[in-house]
């Protein structure tokens, strides 16, 4: 499988990274080398393995659900590049 | 004439419990190397009243015979770890001025031992790197540079940098393929990563989430079992934090290894492995079997398959964690954009340096409709044989014993591929993704005369047989620091 220019622009916009018409070729070129690589995988014989997602053998905890913090709008909006009030601003979305 | 900069972490405890010196004094002498000091450029920044604060407190607590267990000891934090009103970027432009109003767990515990923060050190873009070369606040010099600047390894090469360059007596790293062993291994420091589950996540900056792993960089075996006693214990904040009691680390490292078994993995002796390389690893084997170690080949047939698969699962991981970084919340934001998503494109286009774009585009490949099975999820299988190896390989051994890296340092600007430089952890990224402690050890000089690290990794919460292993190799190799 070969990642394409046209595999390589949607892949960059589901990401929402940008890239340069003219960096288009060469990092489609970089990226391909190193899936290629990693096509390696292809000889491993993975019939009737359990795919791994974590190494650690124990179900996830479970916690009672309650609010045990909170009350510090200031603080959660403090590094935001542009805030009103308590609150995030972002670009205006409905017209 | 020897100075106090020159104390690791438990001398650095013994000196103040005998009154030697104060905290505050040693926190002077490293700030004014600090100041004075910035060839290497492991630190990003500092908070001189902070510090001194910090030291004058613990000063007072030991004069009131109330010391906590590291009390005064000064330590230099990795870029990753959340510090409560201190700046924290895991180098990049994108958290560029980022101030986390809390505090990692990790580092909460460390201040509430009584440890005193001196600053922040440089390390690899979001951790993604091998040399330190891809920060967003420049280059990071290895002390043991001479004619020529060597990197110091990464992702964590500004904490090695830091604790070889006597900048610090001690430091913390993040280790997810590597990011503390073999930095450690490239500046002539002792780096562990404990077991995944053993230390709290909660507070790191997030690159690829079931392999994180915070640990100690420092400059002798012991001085970093205690800072690991200090950092580790169940965390509810993190639900991969294992509930499981914590040793007393630092007895561990004088237990006897006698009539244990050392697995050397035959796979590991790659074609590429420099005769010196082999030669260093030799030697660790000579002196664990004069410590009356028994030696046993063991067989990691899928090591070849380990570095593939962390580069599918790590990128995968990172550009889940890293869709954060949008400009809304904090960090960077683009000046110009045209509506709102074309704010999100830009601001990441911006804020990510090439590396952190290249996995995170990766990631976003491997995960997408008609490439997840044929990636993601062989992976992931992949991962479940080489777990399955380890699991094989310690029915005949305590622990195995390997080079850190494939080469010692190497200059800075060295023109490499990305599939080049990954190569750099080669022999730690099997760990990594079996979840396993590992530590690296200094064994010696490469022929030109460069530091390399051995590593010995360990089964799963058994950080106290590696431990012990690696005072045998520290005491037998003897390394002289720079």
């Amino acid at each position: 499988m070969s990642l394409d220019k046209s595999t390589l622009e949607r892949v960059a916009y589901l990401a929402r990274i940008k890239i340069n018409e003219s960096d288009i070729d060469s990092i489609a070129s970089e990226l391909n080398n190193i899936m290629s690589w990693i096509e390696k995988l292809n000889e491993v014989d993975i019939d009737n393995i359990e795919p791994m997602t974590g190494v650690l053998n124990v179900p996830l905890r479970e916690r009672e659900d309650k609010v045990n913090d909170g009350g510090y709008h200031d603080k959660v909006v403090k590094n935001s590049p542009e805030k009103i009030g308590n609150s995030f601003s972002v670009p205006k979305v409905i017209e | 004439m020897s100075s106090i900069t020159d104390l690791g972490a438990c001398e650095v405890i013994e000196g103040l419990n005998k009154k030697d010196f104060l905290s505050e004094e040693l926190i002077e002498e490293y700030l004014k190397l600090l100041k004075k000091e910035n060839k290497l450029n492991a630190y990003i920044h500092y908070n001189e009243e902070k510090s001194i604060n910090l030291a004058k407190d613990s000063d007072k607590r030991r004069v009131k015979n109330s010391a906590l267990p590291l009390d005064g000891l000064p330590l230099a934090v990795k870029d990753i770890f959340c510090v409560e009103g201190e700046k924290t970027s895991a180098c990049s432009k994108i958290l560029e001025n980022f101030i986390p109003n809390y505090e990692s767990t990790v580092t909460s515990k460390l201040w509430a031992s009584g440890a005193v923060y001196i600053g922040k050190t440089s390390m690899d873009e979001f951790a993604m790197g091998s040399s330190n070369e891809t920060s967003y606040f420049g280059k990071v010099i290895n002390p043991w540079s001479k004619n020529k600047d060597l990197v110091p390894g990464g992702s964590s090469g500004g904490s090695a940098s830091a604790v070889a360059g006597k900048l610090t007596p001690a430091a913390l790293g993040t280790d997810t393929g590597g990011s503390i062993r073999q930095p450690a291994s490239f500046c002539g420091a002792v780096g562990l990563k404990p077991t995944y589950g053993r230390c709290s996540r909660w507070g790191i900056i997030a690159f690829a989430s079931s392999l994180d792993q915070a640990g100690p960089i420092t400059r002798s075996v012991k001085d970093s079992a205690l800072i690991l006693k200090h950092i580790s214990g169940y965390d509810e904040k993190d639900s991969t934090s294992a509930n499981i009691e914590v040793p007393d680390f630092v007895n561990s490292c004088s237990d006897s290894i006698k009539g244990k078994k050392i697995g050397i993995p035959k796979e590991y002796k790659i074609d590429k492995l420099s005769i010196s390389v082999q030669k260093i690893w030799d030697m660790g084997i000579e002196w664990l079997k004069d410590s009356g170690a028994e030696v046993v080949e063991v067989s990691l047939p899928h090591t070849n398959y380990a570095l593939p698969t962390y580069y599918i699962v790590a990128p995968a991981e990172a550009s889940a964690n890293l869709a954060r970084y949008d400009g809304v919340k904090y960090g960077h934001r683009a000046e110009k954009f045209n509506d709102l998503e074309d704010m999100y494109c830009s601001t990441r286009s911006e804020g990510f340096g090439p590396e952190v774009k290249r996995r995170i585009l990766i990631g976003t490949y491997v995960l997408s409709a008609g490439y997840y099975d044929a990636y993601y999820l062989r992976a992931q299988k992949v991962r479940t044989k080489i777990v399955n190896d380890f699991n094989d390989a310690f029915n005949s051994c305590d622990v195995i014993l390997t080079p850190t890296a494939p080469t010692g340092a190497f200059e800075i600007g060295a023109n490499m591929s990305p599939i080049e430089m990954y190569m750099n952890d080669i022999f730690t990224v099997p760990a990594s993704l079996a979840g396993l402690p590992a530590i690296s050890v200094p064994g010696g000089l490469t022929e030109d005369k460069k530091p390399l690290g051995l590593q010995l990794i360990g089964k799963p919460f058994d950080e106290e047989t590696i431990l012990a292993f690696a005072s045998v190799i520290e005491k037998s190799a003897s390394f002289k620091s720079i």
